[in-house]
């Protein structure tokens, strides 16, 4: 079984969102989706100031044999890449939900954060997939 | 045993004499401020150790020629030698592709009557065959499509439909064209989704591309009804040749109701893959496309005496007629150019010497013994416990059976089997495609292979699935007999090294 | 039956295998209004013996002729090993290596070509190869705007590049709403620098620079890569790969080097051959390389450790990345790129050198034979590599027909129609291949077509 935290938010589509304390989102995907991935070879993130529509595909993370989209969970403002994940994407297999984060957010409108899944909503999607 | 770069071969100073030029280089041709200053890093070594090195090389690798290539998709049939040592005759070789027509009728010959034969096997009403490979092939027939609908006022059309089950090419054509793709579902038949297909078209159809059989191994039964939704939306449809050599004389794309096609001749017509190329992808069109089919194309200024006269004397066309190049001038509506002069010409030689040793009847034949061989080792895996992934179908030219039980059960996936074949001595069928089926393995005997390598085959995947539940592990480290085992595909994508750089 | 092993036995057996009472039961599941008659236009077939009757014989129309036509197609001497080797079964008959375990050969000369195309070019990355060089520009400017997101979605174009080029680059990115701007060439017959200094900064996203050009003449690379980024614009270089034995390579023109080379691989060991199979091939610079469209091979280990080869970063592919991929394209010329490889090495970097000044000499010797000849001059006033332009004093397609129909020589290329402000202008072209003797011959039977 996958790893869930309590702690953090989540989206059908495989996107994690954790709520820091100034406000802004720490984004990052599921350790289901890195697990359904794979060893991840590639990881391209979103530039700083970037503002985003809420589910638009703004960044890409690959595999050996695979590619795939990550979208915005919140519409809002890239305020910070994960910088690291540049020369070492495997972080986002091992610490899915801390080394391997993605992007950090301002949301647009912070009354969103309350559209997403918890943890158990997002333990029932993974069971009905 | 390894063999090393060519480079780690090198001495400084060493050549192969008897193969450059007897006077030496001179820089000072050139200006101060153009001139190289380093020479390339290039080896340095004598003919005899170029020879055994690429000799060392070609051992490393399976061929048709020393392998049964059970590949889904790709046709992997013998390659006739002949084909080849005809295409290599030195008036062939020698031609200037800009060479003046009377030094080039012998050429145009060639290409005219493979623009012909190619017209009757596929029902089409004219064949241009400069794209060089089926992408490029699939390239043309879209280009073709929006040059229609343009041709027309009509600029609506912004969409292709493919079905879920089409090869990767497909909607990466229609995006370089500008299209946007909408994936049609596939049934649990391995056909269109009809209803699906019918909620899908409109206004902004500019076509679908579809392949037939599809890539799920089957024939799509109701492709008449689906050319009439289609069509009645104002939309096209496009012929994915990847699997004609199923129908090959059987059935014609034409005669589906297709508008447009590729043909891929590096598999219908056994010209060589090359280790990846050169292909050739000549295009299809129906009557009302041919003012947009890409240039350039073989016209004939006169009529030649029928082709069947002329097998015993040889050459006889070109006496009769006089054959040129039709360009822009010809066709001021055509798609353009696609390539630098026409295309792999030497391919199309090798299609065409191909054609006519098969003849008439010949071309039935690849479409029955294909299917009979398909067929014949569906059963045979069926009746030794494998599970085909659509039971209830006749299989065409290649069918498909799923690990999904035996990934479950025993943790024995596709990949597993596919490197453990090559222990046995035989090619890896394609695995993963189409994406549909999991766990899959897509099996294209060809019509070349005789019964016994079947056979074998079979007890090869017989084998390899008692070994997996005795030992799965064991399966799990193959291959074993191969130059190298399995490789890390992770590391050579995150330690990116794609050239020799000597060491410091 | 041609190519078919079944005996009567193995039908019958097969067939009662299957549970298919006959052939024709096969094909049930195809509606039988589709199914055709014989096919009329087909002939009957002939034996390996008739068919070989039939191609010596067209093989003999197309009569040889002693060339000096180049434009994007040149005959060079290529050594016997290279096409003895490359058609082995084993290179000629394998498929795509996607099973590396069972493909080590082919991927470790793909390698080897990807190292020999890097040090060549003096880039970074280098992919196993495109279709030919005219597509392998289109591919080119593609990635260019790809990797190029802000800005007008611009190319600018010289008139000095392959007229066929700039055809297929139009065709080929004609969807891609892509403007085309093209630059006249000066009175040297290179890129009119002036013409591209008055465009304004930021308005193009590349600058494509053929070198030799087609005129044969060398452009001021440095000048117009330097001008290029002052203008915020990348660099495709379009290059001769055996003129890069003596010249510049593009990573080191002006102060940054190209972005992007490409070109025609033909004169590394492919026939003429009537325009194809050649291949195009394709270097860049390393932040570049997942913009790159083609296949790429890396080596890597295996469980042992033992090193070996694959391909990779093939996430940017159609298979994986479908309406999403860097191109359509899932072919290389792979038959080609093993007899280029084994032509480098055979040759190398010295072999090369003297090939291009063989051909260079050859060239300047013709046109100064050709000097001679009344009413014939050099239609720009500057050397070159081994093409030229004269101008005849009269129209050239009946030169070329006469000097073609009585004394077997094919004269060159007429520039009349693509660049009619030329006059009568004929581009002509000298390697390694011909003699002191061919010269004086063409020179001799030019002379003897033009006093008439």
């Amino acid at each position: 079984m996958s790893n869930i935290p309590a702690d953090l938010k989540y989206v059908t589509s495989h996107e994690w969102i954790k709520l820091q304390a100034d406000g802004t989102l720490l984004i990052g995907i599921t350790d289901h989706a890195q697990g359904a991935l794979g060893d991840l070879v590639f990881v391209d993130v979103p530039k700083v100031g970037r503002v985003l529509v809420a589910h638009e595909a703004c960044a890409v993370v690959e595999s050996v044999k695979a590619a795939s989209d990550v979208y915005a969970p919140l519409a809002g403002e890239v305020i910070a890449v994960n910088e690291a994940l540049a020369g070492a994407p495997e972080l986002l297999n091992s610490d899915p939900y801390g080394a391997g984060w993605m992007w950090q957010l301002r949301p647009a409108n912070p009354a969103d954060i309350d559209t997403l899944l918890d943890a158990a909503g997002y333990a029932k999607v993974l069971e009905t997939a | 045993m390894s063999e090393p770069l060519i480079f780690e071969r090198s001495s400084p100073g060493r050549s192969a004499y008897a193969q450059r030029p007897a006077a030496a280089a001179d820089f000072s041709a050139i200006p101060e401020a153009l001139r190289r200053k380093t020479p390339p890093l290039m080896p340095e070594v004598s003919e005899l150790q170029a020879v055994r090195h690429y000799t060392r090389l070609s051992k490393r690798n399976f061929s048709i020629d020393t392998h049964f290539y059970p590949l889904g998709s790709c046709t992997m049939k013998y390659n006739p030698r002949a084909c080849n040592t005809l295409a290599m005759l030195p008036e062939f070789l020698a031609r200037h592709p800009l060479a003046p027509m009377s030094h080039s009728q012998g050429f145009l010959a060639c290409m005219y009557d493979l623009q012909e034969i190619l017209k009757d096997v596929t029902g089409m009403a004219g064949v241009s065959l400069t794209p060089m490979a089926g992408a490029q092939g699939e390239f043309a027939g879209v280009a073709m499509i929006r040059a229609y609908h343009r041709a027309r006022g009509d600029s609506a059309r912004t969409e292709i439909l493919v079905p879920d089950a089409a090869h990767g090419t497909n909607p990466a054509t229609a995006t370089m064209m500008g299209y946007t793709t909408r994936e049609i579902p596939t049934n649990s038949e391995g056909d269109v989704d009809i209803e699906a297909l019918r909620a899908a078209v409109g206004p902004h159809t500019a076509g679908i591309m579809l392949t037939n059989p599809s890539t799920l191994g089957v024939f799509e039964r109701r492709i008449k009804q689906i050319a009439g939704i289609v069509h009645d939306a104002g939309g096209l449809l496009y012929y994915d040749g990847a699997n004609l050599n199923a129908i090959l004389g059987k059935v014609r794309p034409g005669d589906m109701g297709f508008d447009v096609i590729h043909m891929n001749l590096h598999k219908t017509f056994s010209t060589p893959h090359g280790g990846g190329g050169p292909g050739a992808g000549a295009v299809g069109v129906s009557q009302r496309m041919l003012p947009f089919m890409p240039i350039p194309i073989v016209g004939k200024a006169t009529s030649p005496p029928p082709l069947a006269g002329e097998g015993q004397g040889g050459g006889a066309s070109g006496e009769a007629a006089s054959f040129r190049w039709l360009d822009e001038r010809d066709l001021p509506q055509s798609i353009g150019r696609l390539s630098t002069f026409m295309g792999n010409a030497g391919v199309l030689i090798r299609a065409y010497i191909y054609a006519r040793m098969l003849g008439r009847d010949g071309m039935q034949r690849v479409a029955e013994y294909a299917t009979l061989n398909a067929n014949y080792l569906m059963a045979s895996l069926r009746d030794k416990g494998f599970d085909l992934a659509f039971p209830g179908r006749r299989a065409s030219h290649e069918f498909i059976i799923t690990l999904k039980r035996q990934k479950q059960q025993i943790e024995l996936s596709a990949t597993d089997v596919a490197k453990r074949l090559l222990d046995y001595g035989f090619h890896a069928p394609t695995v993963y495609f189409p994406l549909l089926v999991p766990e899959c393995l897509l099996i294209e005997p060809t019509e070349t292979e005789d019964k016994q390598t079947l056979d074998l085959f079979v007890d090869a995947l017989v084998a390899i699935w008692a070994e997996a539940r005795r030992d799965i592990k064991y399966v799990k480290g193959a291959p074993y007999t191969m130059p190298v085992r399995r490789l890390d595909d992770v590391r050579a994508a995150r330690q990116l090294d794609i050239r020799y750089q000597p060491k410091p | 039956m041609p190519f078919i092993p079944h005996t009567e036995t193995d039908v019958a057996d097969m067939l009662s295998a299957i549970g298919a009472p006959s052939f024709d039961s096969l094909f049930d599941e195809i509606p039988a209004e589709l199914r055709c008659g014989p096919l009329a236009h087909v002939p009957q077939r002939l034996t390996e013996m008739e068919v070989a009757r039939l191609m010596h014989g067209r093989a003999h129309q197309d009569r040889h002729g002693l060339s000096f036509i180049g434009a994007g197609a040149y005959e060079h001497h290529i050594p016997a090993a290279v096409w003895e080797i490359t058609t082995r079964g084993e290179f000629y008959s394998a498929y795509t290596p996607y099973q590396a375990e069972a493909s080590q050969g082919t991927l470790q000369l793909l390698y080897e070509f990807q190292s020999m195309m890097t040090a060549l070019t003096g880039m970074d990355v280098s992919n196993a190869s495109m279709y030919d060089g005219a597509s392998a520009l289109a591919e080119s400017v593609l990635m260019a705007e790809r990797s190029h997101k802000a800005g007008k979605r611009r190319v600018v174009v010289p008139r000095t590049l392959h007229p066929l080029y700039r055809k297929v680059l139009f065709a080929l990115i004609d969807a891609q709403k892509i403007d085309i701007v093209e630059i006249p060439h000066d009175a040297s017959g290179r890129t009119d620098i002036g013409a591209i200094e008055a465009l304004e900064a930021g308005s193009f996203t590349c600058l494509v620079i053929p070198q030799p050009n087609f005129f044969g003449a060398f452009e001021d690379v440095d000048a117009l890569t330097n001008l290029a980024r002052a203008k915020g614009a990348m660099v495709i270089a379009v290059v001769n790969p055996v003129s890069l034995a003596l010249l510049k390579p593009p990573g080191e023109w002006g102060a940054t080097g190209a972005d992007i080379v490409c070109g025609d691989g033909q004169p590394l060991g492919a026939p003429l051959a009537s325009g194809g199979p050649y291949f195009g091939f394709l270097t860049a610079k390393q932040e570049l390389v997942r913009q790159m469209p083609g296949r790429i091979v890396g080596r890597t280990v295996d469980l042992d450790g033992k090193p070996g080869f694959t391909l990779t970063l093939q996430a940017r592919e159609q298979h994986i990345r479908r309406s999403k991929a860097t191109s359509n394209i899932c072919t290389n010329q792979g038959l080609l790129v093993t007899a280029a490889t084994i032509h480098m090495t055979l040759l190398g970097a010295e072999g090369l050198a003297r090939v291009a000044t063989a051909s260079m000499h050859g060239t300047a010797e013709l046109l100064k034979l050709l000097s001679d000849i009344p009413g014939v001059s050099r239609v720009f006033d500057n050397g070159g590599f081994h093409e030229t332009a004269i101008v005849l004093p009269r129209a050239v397609a009946p030169v070329l027909e006469a000097l073609a129909a009585e004394y077997g020589i094919l004269g060159g290329f007429d520039l009349s129609a693509d660049y009619p402000e030329l006059g009568n202008a004929l581009l002509l072209c000298v390697t390694e291949t011909k003699t002191h003797a061919d010269l004086r011959h063409y020179a001799e039977a030019l002379a003897a077509v033009l006093a008439r």
